[in-house]
């Protein structure tokens, strides 16, 4: 599948962008700056980001408790983010949201959901709100393996598929849930065949390949926009990290964790773009050293912003 | 007698331990039981000793959970079922208030459910709108169901002896600050319970009665140092139980103080506080000099950032302000 310079190149960046924040936030939680919990997405941004290339400004995603990447691969920027996370007023939820719950309409992110399998059912309503008001808009939910497990998946998946709605869900599986592996508390191992009990396409990619992830996202948005209904795409991918900062994976064989490190999606992405003469080894340097740059700023923007002030407690809670 | 210092979250996991030694019929499930003996690891080393017919590991299926625990309940198990964060809980909510609650008086007696429900509730550690509530308001607001809220290494660990023991559901909260604050206190060696619905006073006073659970209990008691200070005698009455409630302490209390500030950690409206306070002024009116104060958090979501959540929590300050009113 050809896909244009310029948004390979965007492609690029963007998972560079995920992977130094998700970093660069791991060792600041680390040194104390940052409040509560952080679980970071590390070794997963190609599934955030061949999603999102996919998207439009305007299209919907909903998100999970590890979704620091999806939101900037929509179009989060990375300061107002930071400073969120920080839980600083300047923060893109004024502090309020923290890690987990991040959420901004104006890049179509009806949020971060921390209760397991939400992410499925408002997903599918802002998929219904686009086909009601006849927009050409698609809505897609970003669960993990762990999500497969809840009601609201199933009932969420069946009613998007029984109204036929402009709906994907992408489950990227990363194959634990906190300290349990998904296959000893699922029997069906092959979990795009979930699919099938709801009528729809189900489809496997390798989640840490970000063309293969683009092109299975590629046709489930034109399924969807022509009125054909959702689709199911399991992403194979894997966690880097604990499931939070903090969180030692000492359940995990070495081997496991070795593994993932080998699957690193970005330095394959890297070798594959300079093969394919979309940008030099510079150009791929270059690129690195402003999107850290961009996070020095960011953390510094987060650092020196004030904390909310305490009257901002009862502000908010009606429209 | 013989008495040892151990931790509030130790507390917890003897407890549970001591059960499942006891009784061969009392079995756990929960999340991330095998691995982590739950997320704050209450349930540590438990899988090993007991084995994979005793201590199970579940995926997200909070609603599934329910349903297993009620139906193994009531088919001669007594499930101890972890869902986890208190939030959590209404993920599950007509499993609870429904299928688990109702069926004991519907069916005129004909079933039983000794299912014990345990998890998590409190703010105090930026876990954010979705992993900080107290739900004690929300479920003593369901018939049919018991609640504990222990405040003390000494109150855990008998009180879930207790509730595992009860033939009908109870749930249990503890909370996470006072788990991960590695709270400590004395515990009998010898093996102790305590009956559900019945008061402690955590400190006797004259001047005004200060109903508090769980981390407010303990705020309570910082701010009774304070207050002497001022010359103001605060009595700390620790319900423990929220359901059934232990009124006649409350009263007992009354009939010295006159005075009641109700201070817990949850939005007002529809609150525990809520709910003691018109236990109170609806049975014990006639023993009331002032009106009754409840210290409660604002009526909003948590918010993340600990400059917010330290104001969105009742506090010392809040009490004492409380206390100051009526005096
Ligand atoms: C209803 C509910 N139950 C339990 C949890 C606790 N919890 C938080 S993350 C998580 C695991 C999620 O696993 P998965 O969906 O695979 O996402 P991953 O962490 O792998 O990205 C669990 C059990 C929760 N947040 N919500
Ligand atoms: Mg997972």
């Amino acid at each position: 599948m050809k896909i244009e310079k310029e948004k390979l190149l965007w492609m690029y960046r963007t998972m560079v962008q995920i992977r130094v924040f998700e970093e660069r936030i791991g060792s600041e939680f680390a040194a104390g700056k940052i409040p509560g919990f952080v679980h970071l997405s590390s070794g997963q941004e190609a599934n955030a980001v061949g999603v999102c290339a996919n998207l439009r400004i305007d299209d919907y995603i909903t998100s999970n408790h590890r979704g620091h990447g999806h939101l900037i691969a929509k179009g989060l920027p990375l300061d107002t983010m930071t400073a969120e996370i920080f839980g600083k007023k300047t923060g893109v939820n004024k502090g309020k949201a923290g890690s987990q719950h991040l959420t901004d309409m104006a890049v179509g992110c009806l949020g971060a959901e921390g209760i397991q399998g939400t992410p499925v059912p408002v997903a599918v309503g802002a998929a219904l709100s686009a086909k009601l008001r006849g927009s050409d808009q698609v809505a897609v939910a970003f669960i993990g393996d762990g999500t497969l497990n809840t009601g609201r998946f199933h009932e969420g998946l069946n009613l998007a598929a029984a109204w036929k709605l402009p709906f994907i869900c992408y489950c990227e599986n990363n194959t634990w849930a906190e300290s349990t592996n998904i296959y000893d508390v699922t029997a069906l191992t092959d979990i795009s065949q979930r699919a099938m009990g709801y009528g729809i396409p189900g489809v496997a990619v390798d989640g840490n390949d970000v063309f293969a992830v683009y092109e299975a996202v590629h046709e489930a948005v034109a399924r969807a926009k022509k009125g054909e209904g959702p689709t199911f795409i399991e992403g194979r991918t894997c966690r880097r990290h604990g499931h939070f900062e903090g969180d030692g994976h000492l359940y995990r064989s070495q081997e496991d964790k070795d593994e993932c490190l080998k699957k690193d999606p970005i330095p394959r992405f890297r070798k594959k773009l300079i093969e394919m003469g979309t940008m030099t080894e510079a150009e791929a340097d270059q690129i690195e050293r402003e999107v850290k740059e961009e996070m020095e700023k960011a953390v510094k923007f987060a650092e020196e912003s004030p904390f909310p002030e305490p009257e901002e407690v009862y502000t908010d809670e009606f429209a | 007698m013989e008495v040892s210092e151990i931790t509030y979250l130790q507390a917890i996991h003897d407890a549970i331990d001591e059960e499942l030694a006891r009784d061969d019929k009392v079995f756990v499930f929960g999340e991330d039981i095998r691995q982590w003996g739950a997320p704050l690891g209450e349930m540590k080393g438990l899988f090993k000793k007991y084995g994979p017919n005793r201590v199970l590991d579940t995926p997200i299926s909070e609603t599934a959970m329910i349903g297993a625990a009620i139906g193994s309940a009531a088919t001669g198990l007594r499930p101890v079922v972890q869902i986890m964060f208190a939030e959590f809980l209404s993920v599950c909510w007509s499993d609870i208030f429904n299928a688990m609650c109702k069926p004991r008086y519907m069916s005129g007696g004909k079933i039983m459910f000794p299912v014990t429900i345990l998890s998590y509730c409190g703010a105090g550690i930026s876990a954010a709108g979705e992993h900080s509530g107290c739900l004690d308001g929300m479920e003593m607001s369901i018939p049919g169901l018991k609640i504990v809220a222990p405040s003390t290494p000494y109150d855990a660990k008998g009180l879930i002896k207790s509730a595992i023991r009860e033939d009908n559901p109870v749930q249990v909260f503890y909370h996470k600050k006072l788990i991960l604050g590695g709270l400590k206190g004395e515990v009998p060696e010898k093996e102790y319970t305590i009956p559900l619905g019945k008061a402690d006073v955590k400190r006797r006073g004259s001047d005004v009665t200060v109903v508090a659970t769980m981390l407010m209990a303990h705020r309570a008691l910082a701010a009774a140092e304070k207050l002497k200070a001022r010359g103001i005698d605060i009595e700390v009455i620790d319900p423990r139980s929220l359901a059934p409630l232990d009124k006649e302490t409350i009263f007992k209390s009354l009939e010295k103080t006159g005075k009641l500030v109700i201070m817990v950690e949850e939005p007002k409206a529809g609150s525990s506080a809520s709910e003691i306070a018109a236990v109170v002024a609806e049975e014990a009116f006639d023993l009331l000099k002032a009106p009754i104060k409840r210290v409660c958090a604002p009526d909003t979501a948590i918010p993340f950032t600990p400059a917010l959540e330290k104001v969105w929590m009742p506090d010392e300050d809040n009490l004492i302000k409380a206390v100051t009113e009526i005096m």
